[in-house]
């Protein structure tokens, strides 16, 4: 018997949030004041939320690992934010931006939810505008629009091609204001590595100082995880370095359900590895798909020759290349959404075709577009792109095409959460990239920034007081009650064990391993013998890791390895989760595709039947297998299709 | 003094120093009627009307306020910029700037120095302060100036100064329009081009002086 | 490619630092800078040396965090690049790499290339924001912004706060920073409600925090990896002056209930 209740609110779903909100538990002025809230995560979830709260007279405490909460990663997302405002009055509705959603995740997201997201949307912009974010306009002073994948309308808002920058500057700026107001209290610098319950309730966290290396308790009302997604858990994503999961897999082992967690977006475009050394890729952004046109060599002895320099790609003649984009799917060619694009690239790597000197790129080649449209347009499209691609690989796309392969971009999987985000565990809330809530199996570009937003500003605001109502007469708590020194003391402890674990091998070494196996059975395609494969290397990584890994430096100092080393632990069992998960879900679905469940012409194959649900894994102990909860998925609004972009 | 912030400081440095500019001008004109050839008459002329009329003694004080103003913000401006960074680097910085203008406090300096220099000479000598050299009375700044202009090694300190002047100038006049905030994309590289000008033309004009007598007169 | 590097070390804000010479080789000249350092890092923990602490995270060029000042510069030798987008085909083979931290008396060094630059924050928490909460604003098309005003705030709205304008300049100010942030919300009337208040309480901020003065060096610009343009350093003077010389004098009102 499952213990998932979404608490989806009765009623038709485009009255749902206007019912809720007026039939919530509301806290009076005063005693808000009394009641504190933890936030952990300064990026656009965290921030917002933190601002918002803040405003309404909660206390409130907020965490960044990073030494500025300005710096959350929510900063390097490129493209845009949706919203359903028609401003090009092409038909939008909230509605579609739901539709679209909806079907770009694949029918695997919770519809009341996503219908919420496309409700607040149009908030979130106008929000913004007023808090001075230089979205792009037009030459009449209104805002611009521009179109993004998945979408036949124009409902993208953005700025240059920093719309996260400016979108968390806003959210950092009202944030800042709080903090100088004296409603929310700043600690950066700190990881979050317990969750404290007391009687079943989320009630503190245990940090630690990253500078002084002192272990800290902080107590709360409510806690609000907003720590972003597990990308990292491949070692080589697009994410920043220090993105990690441990404050989300430290609430999964106080009793959290953990969602989805198999979800992973691959990006198709971003700049290929180039060695072993390699610590970090960069996304290019997928308008480049616009107008580049991406082949590889249709000849093996081709390849060869790149790979030898003895022929550059230029001088492979049109008939032996191979667009494989266009020749698979005619009708969208190289615009096929970001799974399939990826996919399409590694099936030809795998049959040996790939180029670049380790033979895992595909060319994205503009000759075509310079010829037609002229240099300059492409450079006033895509300058800045190009530019930094040179910068990066010392090649000049005008010249030369682009080298690009897949990369691991976004976690759609996250922490499971009701209707009013709030997670298994009764006080603990989960919002933006960490939870599981919006995005199905595969997310839409420009819609993380609008969930981040939208579940900071204006869903967690009124849910988060549903719950503190009834905390009023809870007095603050005093962190030397037992629940808390309990804590402190076992995130002590486990700090001590890995830093005498008097192995030899750095931290980076065993992430580096754990990334290639997730790669190479949990990546872009996945197969039950592969799956198989990864949990007995995974396993076995976990138990050489304690025994091997090397911490340099003391514990009571700023000490980064020992950081990663933390990260690194929380990644190994995560990924074992993962593999598990993908495991169990035979199917093919967004971004998680089964080679065993393909159409005849190579395409993802549902079964929603019998996997249209959620799969929400409850933590059993280090030695036991998490067990799985299913939340079925209702479609009542959308009727499930098959995607096709032939 | 020391409660005005930053940019309070900068202003009325930059607006002192502005004024400053606008003196020099002046002071040149006078100095360049040395060059004519009429036994010191029209700079004698031209040194006595400034020396007697009421408006320009009024002057004469907001001038002294002016070179005062400048001096002690520009102090106080350096010890702020000294104090905001305790360690230096150990290899010191070679970003693309201009390079005259990161040593304005040196060049500010050899001004300085050249001013006490010029006081002691002339002005402290007109109000009595210092007894003139035998022969030459108090009132003669002509030929006060022929005597030290035909010291080569005055004249080379002379021309050394005014060069650190026009160094000097040359930052600081673009650096005052962009201190008031008067920047603007369209007439920025005028003002850059124009206040170049104006410092050669101070420094080339001050110079001309010390080299024509020492090379014509003697 | 080989490298000596040369690197300051300092284990906390409490005690000296020096810099100390390393060897690096068989560097790839397609590294970026940092991973050239997670390098050595690898070989220092495999020796069981101490790594070197360097701040650093999203390696694109946009979170700001990344801070180095190599051979006289900071961010390195390249125009318009954040350290973590530095390459090493930017340095000749067997070249002598200085790595310093940020020298500002308001950037303390918390351990060998880190520095501490919360005084960032404290200058945007003086007033970088425009008083508005969630909820309640007016649709996102009721005023009209003039693209060039929109371009140009978007410009300066640019800078990530990396601090390379206070390592770059001869006297640790700030100026380009706060010009950059008044500057952006100053040209959208969305933030000129405010704008006399903010940047008397942004510079009064950035003067307790011991930033130094402008001198209009432009050094702050030449290294800025934005390219964040000193102009906003003028209009930052300018809305300074006109707020100290034309605002209202603030008066305390109360109200009673």
């Amino acid at each position: 018997m499952t213990r998932l209740n979404a608490r989806i609110p009765e009623g038709p779903v485009a009255s749902k949030w206007t019912d809720y909100k007026s039939s919530c538990k509301l806290v009076n002025p005063n005693n808000k004041r009394k009641l504190d809230i933890i936030v952990v995560g300064t990026g656009l979830a965290g921030a917002s939320a933190a601002a918002s709260l803040g405003e309404l007279g909660y206390k409130v405490k907020v965490f960044c690992y990073q030494d500025s909460p300005r710096r959350a990663h929510s900063i390097a997302a490129q493209g845009g934010i949706n919203a359903a405002k028609n401003y090009p009055n092409d038909g939008d509705s909230a509605f579609r931006l739901f539709y679209d959603t909806i079907k770009g995740g694949d029918y695997r997201a919770r519809e009341a939810n996503v219908y919420r997201l496309a409700q607040v949307s149009n908030q979130i912009i106008d929000l913004c505008v007023a808090q001075g974010v230089p979205f792009a306009r037009e030459y009449g002073g209104l805002l611009a629009n521009r179109s993004f994948g998945g979408a036949q309308v124009s409902r993208t808002f953005y700025a240059r091609g920093q719309t996260g920058q400016q979108l968390l500057l806003g959210a950092y700026s009202a944030l800042s204001r709080q903090i100088a107001l004296g409603n929310v209290t700043l600690f950066n610098r700190r990881d979050v590595l317990d969750t404290v319950l007391v009687d079943g309730k989320a009630r503190g966290i245990i940090t630690r100082n990253l500078v002084t290396g002192e272990i800290e308790r902080h107590a709360a009302h409510a806690v609000v995880l907003a720590s972003g997604g597990y990308g990292n858990v491949f070692f080589l994503s697009t994410n920043a370095m220090g993105s990690n999961v441990t404050p989300a897999w430290s609430a999964y082992k106080k009793g959290a359900m953990f969602a989805n967690p198999c979800f992973t977006q691959i990006h198709p475009t971003c700049i290929p590895v180039h060695g072993d050394t390699q610590s970090k890729l960069t996304l290019m952004s997928e308008s480049l798909r616009n107008d580049g046109r991406i082949w590889v060599p249709r000849k093996l002895s081709d390849v060869e020759k790149l790979r030898n320099q003895s022929i550059k790609p230029s001088d492979i003649p049109e008939e032996d290349r191979d667009y494989y984009l266009e020749r698979r799917y005619p009708a969208f060619g190289n615009l096929v959404p970001r799974d399939v694009a990826s996919r399409a690239a590694k099936e030809r790597c795998d049959a040996g075709f790939g180029v670049g000197s380790t033979g895992v790129a595909v060319f994205l080649d503009f000759a075509d577009a310079i010829k037609r449209k002229g240099h300059d347009t492409i450079d006033a499209l895509y300058g800045n792109l190009f530019q930094m691609y040179e910068q990066i690989v010392a090649d000049n796309p005008y010249e030369t095409p682009m080298m690009i392969y897949p990369a691991v971009h976004y976690t759609m999987g996250g922490l499971w959460v009701d209707y009013e985000l709030m997670t298994t565990i009764p006080g603990l809330f989960a919002v933006g990239e960490c939870n599981f809530s919006d995005h199905g199996a595969n997310r839409l570009g420009a819609s993380a920034l609008m969930q981040g937003l939208a579940d900071g500003y204006f869903v967690l605001p009124y849910t988060i007081g549903n719950y503190l109502a009834a905390e009023i007469h809870t007095p603050r708590f005093d962190t030397n009650a037992s629940e808390f020194t309990l804590a402190a003391q076992g995130v002590a402890d486990r700090l001590k064990q890995m830093k005498n674990s008097g192995g030899k091998e750095s931290v980076d070494h065993y992430h580096r391993r754990l990334g290639k196996i997730m790669w190479e059975y949990c990546g872009m395609a996945r197969n039950d013998a592969g799956l198989t494969e990864a949990l007995y290397q995974i396993t076995e990584l976990r138990h050489e890791y304690v025994r091997g890994v090397r911490i340099p430096g003391g514990l009571d100092e700023y000490n980064p390895e020992l950081e990663k080393a933390c990260r690194v632990a929380d990644f190994i069992e995560l990924g074992e989760l993962m593999v598990r998960d993908a495991q169990q879900r035979r199917e093919s679905c967004g971004g998680h595709f089964r080679d065993e469940y393909q159409t005849s012409e190579g395409e993802a194959l549902r079964n929603d039947d019998k996997f249209a649900y959620v799969a929400a894994w409850e933590y059993n102990g280090g030695e036991v297998a998490a067990s799985l909860h299913r939340e079925e998925l209702q479609f009542n609004e959308i009727k499930l299709s098959q995607r096709s972009y032939k | 003094m020391f409660l005005y912030s930053s940019i309070t400081r900068k202003v009325l440095m930059a607006l002192a120093g502005l004024f400053l500019v606008t003196f020099l001008c002046v002071h040149l004109g006078i100095n360049l009627m040395l060059l004519k050839n009429d036994g010191g008459r029209a700079f004698t002329e031209a040194a006595t009307f400034m020396g007697t009329n009421a408006l320009i003694k009024v002057f004469e004080i907001v001038l002294f306020a002016g070179f005062s103003l400048h001096i002690i913000f520009g102090l106080l401006v350096s010890g702020q910029n000294k104090g905001a960074r305790p360690t230096s680097y150990a290899v010191n910085n070679s970003s693309d700037t201009s390079p005259f203008s990161k040593y304005m406090f040196h060049t500010g300096i050899i001004v300085f120095i050249f001013l006490a220099l010029h006081f002691l000479d002339f002005y402290f000598i007109k109000i009595g302060l210092v007894a003139p050299p035998p022969g030459i009375a108090a009132h003669d700044f002509y030929n006060r100036t022929l005597l030290l202009f035909s010291t080569p090694w005055y004249s080379m300190l002379y021309i050394f100064c005014f060069i650190a002047l026009g160094i000097h100038l040359n930052h600081a006049i673009q650096s005052a329009f962009q201190t008031l905030g008067w920047n603007h994309g369209k007439y920025m590289d005028a003002v850059k081009l124009l206040g170049s000008a104006y410092s050669f033309f101070i420094a080339a004009g001050f110079s001309l002086v010390p080299i024509f007598i020492l090379f014509f007169r003697n | 490619m080989n490298f000596t590097l040369k690197i300051w070390r300092q284990k906390n804000v409490a005690v000296k630092g020096e810099m100390i010479s390393y060897d690096v080789s068989g560097i790839s000249p397609d590294s970026s800078f940092f991973e050239m350092l997670d390098t050595l890092n690898q070989k220092l923990i495999m020796t069981g040396g101490d790594p070197v602490a360097f701040d650093h995270d999203c390696r694109e060029g946009i979170c700001g965090t990344c801070s180095l000042y190599i051979n006289g510069r900071p961010h390195g030798p390249v125009k318009g690049v954040t350290t973590c987008q530095l390459h090493m085909r930017s340095f000749a083979d067997g070249e002598t790499i200085h790595i310093e931290p940020w020298r500002a008396k308001a950037f303390p060094v918390i351990r060998d290339l880190i520095v501490d630059r919360s005084a960032f924050d404290k200058i945007i928490q003086a007033g970088g924001y425009v008083s508005v909460n969630t909820g309640g604003v007016p649709d996102a098309n009721t005023i009209p912004v003039p693209k060039e005003k929109s371009e140009a705030a978007m410009d300066a709205a640019a800078c990530i706060g990396c601090g390379a304008c206070v390592a770059a300049c001869s006297n640790a100010a700030a100026m380009l920073f706060i010009g950059a942030k008044v500057s952006h919300l100053a040209l959208l009337p969305q933030g000129r409600v405010e704008a006399a208040k903010r940047v008397q309480k942004m510079v009064a901020c950035m003067d307790e925090l011991g930033f130094g003065n402008c001198s209009n060096t432009s050094a702050c610009e030449a290294d800025c990896p934005k390219g964040i343009s000193v102009s906003n350093i003028a209009r930052m003077n300018r809305e300074f002056l006109g707020a100290k010389l034309f605002s209202e004098k603030e008066k305390v009102v109360r109200v009673s209930l």
